[in-house]
């Protein structure tokens, strides 16, 4: 075997070794790197009580409530399995609106609401021309244009 | 194979190149800015803002591909002693680290009216920071080396350990739950970017990476000439400039 025969089979042999230690360790620490939890998760007690989290979901259609102010906002979070009432005040997201994902940060409550202090929104991977939207959807879209007027 | 490898072969080589290089890099700028900021049509979810993904996704991909591009010339250096190799992965950091800068920067200005916040801690955006810091790392131990060939090695080794975060951040927006989406471009499938969006996208991503050739072969030069200073045939080319 030639030395650079050698020094490559340890190179290769090295980063292989890394990369599966890497992906280990990354695996053990699973639940750390989540972003975000689903309100089935949190109602089957997989979050500790009293501690800052993050909840994900889609929020529900025709579930938002907004007071006379128009900064404190109602509105239930699901991932079509489980529901979550989500209380907060302060700006949305210009991409909030319902049926749209988010993610809001904050404390469950004893009554197994919500009460965020910040609320994100996801966008999807999909970016098309709104007609070609609206002619995927059926016309969806326009009842989700609809529905983000305040 | 060993005439393309030898330095004073390859500085000549690399000078022809590069105006062309340059050239097809301002065209394919233009081209690709024009079609994506006035022909392609706004997104049906997010308006005109999307817009800043023609930057932002070709600046991310590179990230990762310099990075890919500086550990393989490393390996190569390190197991082959390829001097041509040892300068190539060393003028990849810093034109890495930009674009590794900008794609956080650009994502940064995306992620506050889309998202609402400037940064947040997710998997795919923590993995992209690690990354810079892998680049100026490698730049660090570089610049604290005198002799360039075990700068070379040292470096080599460092931006091989660092190949684990690449998996990481492409596959992050997939093993865990994450702020920032999944690929759109990249996935089994067909792709989920409407053709008029996808045509500038590619555009801008092959334009950035022709920028990267044109600036790589530059600094090349560059490092070329410093490292064989001493040598009879640069002393010839120095002559020939004046």
């Amino acid at each position: 075997m030639k030395t650079r025969h050698k020094r490559l089979a340890i190179i290769i042999a090295g980063v292989a070794g890394l990369t599966i230690a890497g992906l280990l360790v990354l695996n053990a620490f699973r639940n750390n790197l989540v972003f975000f939890y689903s309100p089935t998760e949190v109602l089957a007690g997989k979050v500790a009580v009293n501690k800052t989290f993050r909840i994900g979901g889609m929020v529900e259609k025709g579930s938002v409530r907004r007071s006379g102010d128009g900064l404190k906002v109602d509105f239930v979070v699901t991932d079509l399995n489980k529901r979550m009432p989500i209380h907060y005040e302060g700006v949305l997201p210009d991409l909030f609106r319902e049926g749209q994902g988010i993610v809001a940060q904050g404390r469950l409550q004893a009554d197994n609401t919500f009460t965020a202090s910040e609320v994100l929104a996801k966008h999807d991977e999909k970016y098309m021309p709104p007609e070609a939207a609206q002619a995927l959807k059926g016309g969806a879209y326009a009842a989700g244009k609809e529905a983000k007027k305040p | 194979m060993h005439k393309y490898a030898s330095p004073k072969f390859f500085y000549a080589l690399a000078g022809q190149l590069t105006p062309w290089l340059g050239g097809l890099t301002a065209i394919l700028l233009i081209v690709g800015i024009y079609l994506g900021l006035f022909i392609a049509p706004a997104d049906y979810q997010q308006g005109e803002s999307y817009r800043i993904m023609f930057v932002h996704v070709p600046a991310a991909w590179m990230s990762m591909f310099i990075y890919m591009m500086m550990a393989g010339a490393g390996a190569i250096a390190l197991v082959w002693n390829i001097k041509l190799a040892e300068i190539f992965s060393s003028v990849c950091a810093p034109v890495g680290a930009s674009f590794t800068f900008l794609a956080l920067v650009t994502g940064s200005l995306w992620g506050k009216p889309m998202w609402g916040t400037w940064w947040a801690w997710d998997a795919r955006l923590t993995s992209e920071l690690i990354l810079f810091f892998l680049y100026i790392g490698y730049m660090a131990l570089q610049a604290s080396i005198d002799d360039p060939r075990r700068a070379a090695r040292a470096t080599a080794i460092l931006a091989l350990v660092g190949v684990v975060n690449i998996p990481v951040i492409h596959f992050s927006v997939e093993w865990w739950n994450t702020l920032h989406q999944p690929a759109s471009v990249s996935k089994i499938g067909t792709p989920s970017i409407h053709p008029s969006m996808l045509a500038p996208l590619l555009l801008m991503i092959f334009a950035f990476s022709v920028y990267f050739f044109t600036v790589a072969l530059i600094r090349m030069r560059n490092e070329i000439l410093e490292r064989e200073r001493h040598t009879s045939w640069v002393a010839q080319v120095l002559e020939s400039k004046t």
